[in-house]
């Protein structure tokens, strides 16, 4: 009797092809990955891990780093996507691109740019030496300024996206009720955005706290200096220490949580994150 | 030229637009703005509510220039004082509605206990005292315009502009909020500008309706000038259209005159004021009694005839004075001429009737 599956209706059901092979690779990218962390996860050292001295600076490092990073982030990432969202100039396809090409750039190369730039004999780092004596590379500002790099674009992207789509009547409205411009901003335009800043922060923070390769090229590995979680977690691995896999837990736990918190209501509904469909 | 009220010409292009118009309206006045989409007339509040510049002109309003490209002069929107109903209203949802209507107050700079005061009162007079701690989205269509209407009432504008404020409102609401309107409106010395497309609206709110067409004004007028004299196919379309009040009872509305008009649709034994509408090519003109399914029949007189070029503009006297179009060869097939007898049909399902 085909009557019953006729029923069902084939036409926007996937392959059975796509489906298998889709379902492969969540298990192949996604669950063994993850099962694999949890099955080799040393629960009895969890205590002693966390308690210990190194482990410690790590995560306190690079929650200082990584909140660092989002506030620079926020700071310049508002007025660069306002830029590249609501003001017409030449170039701004240019800029835009440039803006976001850390999204695509390996964290290594962005890490030995930031090195030629601020280094002591970088492009600002010599003048910064030679008439402040500020010297940037392998200090915990390199890590902020690393991460801050390779996050920030997140954030751009995010609220861009979020002030293309808002609706710029709101704003004329607002001033012709009297707002002067900065009234606008501060009373109409980002709270209208308000969801998108926050699941771009969220992005970004994420983004930041694990940050790799740029930090180990311009800040290097110093414990409890520039030795975040992430570098901390490749050193303990390769001395097959157990620290290595419960601080992975930890950074695990904090994704998921920042996953769960860009997809919730709080953030999610409303908040247009282009930076996810990346 | 009065100085006060507004005194405005402006001159703009804006892509395929090139808009030159000159409108005076006194204080209390209330122009209907009327034209095709594209005329310029969201253009026009934009350039008035100095949300853009306008190339060549001057824009006056009660003797302060807002606008004068020649003397170099531009007034920021934000410092005019102009309240704006937009379409589609633009409420602020991410605020209560009290803070909606204290928006204005805020913005120029008064105490923030000082405009909640204020917006509560405005609130109250509006009828919606109770709705202050609510958010937009929570409100029902007539509410919301009431909220829009109170947000830019509270500033106590010198000059009030309205685009297309019923738009978003269903046919029911729409008659109530527009009585509710034109009340408080008629309270308002303010000059009043409403952009319309309903010709009702146009018809009932209007001391006087500007039509734009293509950018200029074509023709301007009291609503019974216009519609008696319609220059343009677009204006004998909006306004020429018959306009019947009345009350509906029991599929009949009741003219004020007392004569009765049949229309379509069951009023469930309820008996409500209403307005019909009834377009002029929906009626027939014969020479003999007609015999067939329309429902509303009788014998009139014909009181003047128009002759428009492609069509011709028939009026007709008492009981029920209505325009009727026809083509110029059904004119002459008739011999129609001032005077002559002439009887009147049409169908009940072509009268429109809207409450209000």
């Amino acid at each position: 009797m085909t009557g019953p599956r006729r029923r069902q209706g084939s036409g926007n059901a996937p392959p059975l092809v796509a489906i298998v092979v889709g379902i492969v690779g969540l298990c192949a990218f996604f669950v063994l990955p993850l099962a694999g962390l949890l099955w080799r996860a040393p629960w009895s050292d969890v205590g002693t891990v966390l308690g210990d001295a190194q482990a410690r600076d790590a995560l306190r490092l690079s929650l200082v780093c990584s909140l660092s990073a989002t506030a620079l982030s926020v700071l310049f990432g508002l007025p660069i996507a306002w830029l590249i969202a609501r003001v017409q100039f030449w170039g701004r396809g240019v800029v835009r691109a440039l803006a976001l090409l850390p999204l695509v750039l390996p964290p290594v190369v962005g890490g030995i740019a930031l090195f030629f730039a601020f280094g002591r004999r970088g492009l600002i780092g010599q003048w910064l030496d030679r008439w402040f004596d500020i010297q940037l590379p392998f200090t915990i500002w390199a890590a902020i300024i690393a991460e801050t790099f390779v996050a920030m674009p997140f954030f751009v992207i995010t609220v861009e996206g979020a002030l293309r789509g808002l609706d710029t009547r709101y704003e004329d409205a607002a001033a012709t009720y009297g707002a002067k411009r900065w009234t606008v901003m501060r009373r109409v335009t980002l709270p209208m955005i308000g969801p998108s800043i926050l699941a771009g922060m969220a992005l970004t923070w994420a983004r930041a706290l694990g940050e790799f390769g740029a930090t180990i090229t311009f800040a290097g590995n110093f414990p409890g200096k520039t030795q975040t979680l992430p570098l901390a977690i490749y050193l303990a691995f390769e001395n097959n220490e157990p620290a290595g896999i419960v601080l992975s837990l930890v950074l695990l736990v904090i994704s998921i949580g920042v996953l769960a918190a860009v997809g919730s209501r709080v953030l999610g509904a409303r908040a247009r994150t282009p930076a996810l469909a990346q | 030229m009065n100085s006060r009220g507004l005194n405005a010409n402006v001159q703009l292009r804006r892509g395929r637009l090139s808009l030159d118009v000159t409108l005076d309206v006194a204080p209390g006045e209330l122009v209907v703005l009327v034209g095709p989409n594209g005329a310029g007339k969201s253009t026009l509040l934009r350039a008035i509510a100095g949300l853009i510049p306008i190339s060549a002109g001057r824009v006056e309003l009660d003797g302060d220039v807002l606008d004068d490209p020649a003397a170099g002069r531009f007034v920021d929107g934000c410092r005019r004082s102009i309240g704006v109903v937009f379409q589609d209203l633009l409420l602020f949802d991410h605020m209560t509605v009290l803070e909606n209507v204290a928006f204005g107050l805020r913005s120029r700079g008064a105490a923030r206990r000082d405009a909640r005061r204020a917006a509560a009162q405005w609130l109250v007079r509006l009828g919606i005292g109770e709705l202050g701690d609510l958010r937009p989205p929570q409100l029902s269509g007539g509410q919301a315009q009431r909220v829009a209407l109170g947000r830019a009432l509270a500033f106590a504008p010198k000059l009030l502009l309205f685009d297309e404020p019923f738009a978003a409102l269903d046919a029911t609401t729409r008659g109530e909020v527009r009585r509710d309107l034109r009340a408080h409106l008629a309270t308002l010395a303010a000059p009043k500008i409403v952009v319309s497309h309903d010709p009702i609206e146009a018809i009932t709110l209007a001391d006087r309706i500007v039509v734009l067409e293509g950018g200029s004004v074509t023709q301007q007028g009291t609503p019974d000038d216009i519609r008696s004299r319609p220059r343009s196919r677009y204006v004998a379309d909006l306004v020429g259209i018959n306009l019947l009040r009345g009350t509906l009872h029991d599929g009949a509305i009741a003219l004020d005159s007392g004569h009765q008009i049949t229309v379509a649709g069951d009023d469930h034994g309820s008996t409500a004021a209403v307005t019909a509408t009834l377009h002029p090519r929906a009626i027939t003109l014969h020479t003999a009694r007609p015999d067939g399914s329309a429902r509303n029949v009788w014998l009139t007189t014909v009181d003047a005839i128009d002759d428009e070029g492609d069509r011709v503009r028939v009026r007709v006297g008492a009981p029920v004075p209505l325009a009727v179009e026809i083509t110029p060869s059904a004119c002459a097939e008739l011999r129609l001429r001032p005077g002559a007898s002439v009887w009147v049909s049409f169908k009940a399902t072509e009268v429109a009737v809207q409450p209000g």
